[in-house]
C-alpha cells in the first residue's frame, strides 16, 4: 500500500515538473520558430510547426532594411554600451574588491557598507536621479550618459571582495612582499592572476545586466539612432503594425519580424547562458553542494 | 535586470561562507596597512560618489526645492501624494507584489524541495531549463509574453480561449496586469531562485536529514520541519530582494501599454509616474519627489538585508 502511494506521489511530482518545464520552455521554443513562418502561418498553423528558411530570410531582409538598417546600429550601440560599461567596471571593481579585502585604510568599512546597500537596492531606483544629474551636467544623449553609470558595478566589487577575503592564502602575499614586490606588483603579479575565474564571473554578470538594461538608456537617449537593442524593441513595438494594426501604415514589420528582432536582441546573453551556465552555476554553488 | 545577478549573490555567499571558515582568519591577519588601499579603491570610489551618492543627493535636493531653486520643504512630496495617479500606481504594484511574492514562496520552494528529492542528475536538467528564461529578462520577456498572451498566435491559445479571451486587448485589459506582470517576473526570475534555494538545501548537513529519517520523519515532515526552517533566511532574502525589485516596475507596464491601444495608463507604476512627470510635465522637482519615495523603499529593503540578516559579510 505504502509503495503504491509512493509511486503515485512520485508520478504527481514528475507531472508537476513537466508542467513547469512547459511553462518555462514553450515560450522560448515558440519564439525561435516564429520567424520561420509568415504572419498568416503564425495565426493559422500549428504553433509548433516549423516554417521555412526562405521565410526566415524574408523576415531578416525586412527587419534588416527597417529604417535604414536601424537594427544593425542598435546592435552596435548595445555592444558599445555593454562592453564599454563592462570594461570600465572591471578596471575599477577588481582592484577595489582587492583593496577592500586585503588592505586597511580609513573609511574602508563605510565604503563596504555603502557598496552592499547600493548593490541590493534595485538599479532602477537610481535611474531617474541619474537622469536628473546627467541633465544638470549636459550629458543627455551622449554614449557616456549610459556607459558611465553602467561602469558603477558594486556587485562586482562585492564578488571580488568575497573572493579575496576568503580564498587568498595570507602567506602568499606576505612572501611576495618579502621578495620586494611593491603593493601594486603584489596585486598585479600575484593576486590578479589568481582571480581569473572571479573576473570572468563579474564580466558575465555585468554583461548580462548591461545588455538587458532598458530604463537607463530609455531615459538618457532621446534619439532612436542611439538606442541599444532593448530600447529598439520598444520602438519597434510602438512604431510598427505588429501589435498595433493601425500604426505604421505600410511598414512591413509584423510579428515574425518582431520575433526575429527579439531573438537578435537576446542571442548574445542566451549564448552566454547556454555555454557558461554549467561552470557558472557549479562555480557559484561549489561550496554549497559539496556539503 | 537584477534577476540574473541574484543567484551569484547568494551563491557567492554560500561559497564564501564555506571557504571563509578555513581561510578567513589567515586573510584577516595579512590585511595590509598603509596608503596602498586608497590607490586600489580610488577609481571605484569616484564612481560610487558620482553615480551612487551624487544622484541620490541631487534627487533629494530637487525634491525639497521648487523649479526656481527655492526651498519648499515637503510640498513636492505632499502634492505628488495627492496626485490622482499616485495612489493607484502604488495600489497597482501592491497587487502585483502580493501575487508575485506569494507565487515565489509557494512555487519556488515547492519546486526546489521537489527537485531536491530526486536524483541530482535529473534535477540538474530541470534546473537548467527553468533558468534559461532568465536570459530574456527585460524588454525581450515582455515581447515574448505579448505573443504568449495574444490569442491569435499563442501556443497557449486553447487556455486563453478557455478563459474566454479572443484577442490581445482582452487578455491585457488593465485589471489583469498585476497577474500578467507576476507571470513575466516569475518566468524570468523563478529559475534563478530555484537554483539558489536548491543550493541552500544542498548546504544542509547530510547527517541532519539522516537523523530525521531515523527518527521516523517522512519526506513531507522532513521538508516542512527540517529543511524549510534551515533555509528560512534564504527565503527572507528572496522576499526582500523581490519586493525591492518589484516596487521599481517600469519596462513591463511601459511596453504592454504600447500594445494596448491606449487602454493602459502611461503612469501605471510609480516609476512610470515619475517618468511622466519629468518628461511630459517637465516637472523635475515632482519627479524627484517620487524618485525619492522609491529610493527610500529600496534603501530600506537593502539596509534591512545588509545589516539585519547577517547574510552578507560586512565583518
Amino acid at each position: 500500500m505504502r509503495v503504491v502511494k509512493r509511486i503515485w506521489v512520485r508520478t504527481a511530482g514528475f507531472i508537476l515538473l513537466l508542467g513547469f518545464t512547459a511553462f518555462f520552455v514553450v515560450p522560448v521554443i515558440w519564439l525561435v520558430l516564429a520567424p520561420t513562418k509568415t504572419d498568416h502561418e503564425l495565426v493559422f498553423d500549428n504553433p509548433f510547426a516549423i516554417g521555412t528558411l526562405s521565410n526566415l530570410w524574408h523576415a531578416w531582409r525586412l527587419m534588416f532594411d527597417f529604417q535604414d538598417h536601424a537594427l544593425l546600429s542598435w546592435l552596435e550601440n548595445s555592444a558599445i554600451y555593454s562592453f564599454g560599461g563592462l570594461a570600465l567596471a572591471l578596471v575599477c571593481a577588481i582592484p577595489a574588491g582587492y583593496g577592500l579585502a586585503l588592505t586597511q585604510f580609513i573609511g574602508r568599512r563605510a565604503i563596504l557598507g555603502i557598496t552592499l546597500v547600493v548593490m541590493i537596492m534595485p538599479a532602477t531606483a537610481l535611474v531617474l536621479p541619474l537622469f536628473l544629474e546627467a541633465n544638470a551636467v549636459h550629458l543627455i544623449g551622449t554614449p557616456f550618459s549610459v556607459i558611465l553609470p553602467l561602469s558603477f558595478f558594486p556587485f562586482g566589487v562585492y564578488l571580488t571582495y568575497i573572493f579575496y577575503s576568503s580564498t587568498i592564502p595570507g602567506d602568499l602575499l606576505a612572501a611576495a612582499r618579502v621578495d620586494g614586490c611593491s603593493e601594486w606588483d603584489v596585486f598585479r603579479r600575484v593576486a590578479l592572476p589568481l582571480a581569473r575565474p572571479t573576473i570572468a564571473l563579474v564580466a558575465f554578470f555585468a554583461f548580462v545586466a548591461n545588455w538587458n538594461n532598458f530604463f537607463l538608456p530609455f531615459v538618457m537617449l532621446p534619439n532612436s539612432t542611439s538606442y541599444p537593442l532593448s530600447v529598439g524593441l520598444q520602438y519597434l513595438l510602438s512604431a510598427t503594425p505588429a501589435f498595433n494594426p493601425g500604426i505604421g501604415g505600410a511598414v512591413p514589420i509584423l510579428r515574425p519580424e518582431l520575433a526575429l528582432a527579439t531573438i537578435v536582441a537576446i542571442a548574445p546573453v542566451l549564448i552566454v547562458f547556454l555555454f557558461a551556465q554549467r561552470s557558472l552555476v557549479s562555480g557559484m554553488l561549489a561550496g554549497a553542494t559539496k556539503g | 535586470m537584477a534577476v540574473p545577478t541574484v543567484p551569484a549573490v547568494a551563491g557567492g555567499h554560500l561559497n564564501a561562507r564555506r571557504r571563509g571558515r578555513a581561510a578567513g582568519p589567515a586573510a584577516q591577519r595579512t590585511r595590509k596597512k598603509g596608503s596602498a588601499g586608497y590607490l586600489f579603491v580610488s577609481a571605484y570610489f569616484v564612481l560610487l560618489m558620482a553615480f551612487g551618492v551624487a544622484p541620490t543627493a541631487y534627487a533629494l535636493y530637487l525634491a525639497i526645492t521648487s523649479a526656481g531653486g527655492h526651498f519648499v520643504g515637503l510640498s513636492n512630496f505632499i502634492s505628488t501624494g495627492k496626485d490622482f495617479r499616485f495612489v493607484p500606481a502604488f495600489e497597482h504594484i501592491g497587487e502585483y507584489l502580493f501575487i508575485w511574492l506569494a507565487s515565489l514562496v509557494v512555487i519556488v520552494l515547492g519546486l526546489a524541495l521537489l527537485l531536491h528529492s530526486i536524483a541530482r542528475r535529473v534535477s540538474s536538467v530541470f534546473r537548467f531549463l527553468f533558468y534559461i528564461p532568465g536570459a530574456l529578462a527585460g524588454a525581450a520577456s515582455v515581447l515574448v509574453w505579448l505573443f504568449m498572451l495574444d490569442p491569435s498566435v499563442s501556443p497557449w491559445r486553447f487556455l486563453l480561449s478557455g478563459l474566454g479571451f479572443s484577442d490581445l486587448s482582452q487578455t491585457i485589459e488593465p485589471a489583469h496586469l498585476p497577474v500578467i506582470f507576476a507571470i513575466i517576473a516569475f518566468w524570468t526570475g523563478a529559475g534563478g531562485w530555484i537554483v539558489v534555494t536548491y543550493g541552500a538545501l544542498n548546504n544542509i548537513p547530510h547527517e541532519l536529514l539522516e537523523a530525521a529519517r531515523l527518527d521516523g520523519a517522512g519526506a513531507w515532515q522532513t521538508a516542512l520541519r527540517v529543511k524549510l526552517p534551515l533555509i528560512k533566511k534564504w527565503v527572507v532574502y528572496m522576499l526582500i530582494l523581490a519586493f525591492a525589485t518589484g516596487t521599481q516596475l517600469f519596462v513591463e507596464p511601459q511596453l504592454v501599454s504600447e500594445a494596448s491601444l491606449g487602454q493602459i495608463s502611461p503612469s501605471w507604476s510609480p516609476n512610470e509616474l515619475a517618468y511622466v512627470l519629468a518628461f511630459q510635465n517637465d516637472n523635475f522637482n515632482k519627479a524627484a519627489a517620487i524618485s525619492v519615495d522609491l529610493l527610500v523603499l529600496g534603501l530600506l529593503c537593502a539596509v534591512v538585508l545588509v545589516f539585519r540578516t547577517k547574510l552578507f559579510e560586512v565583518e
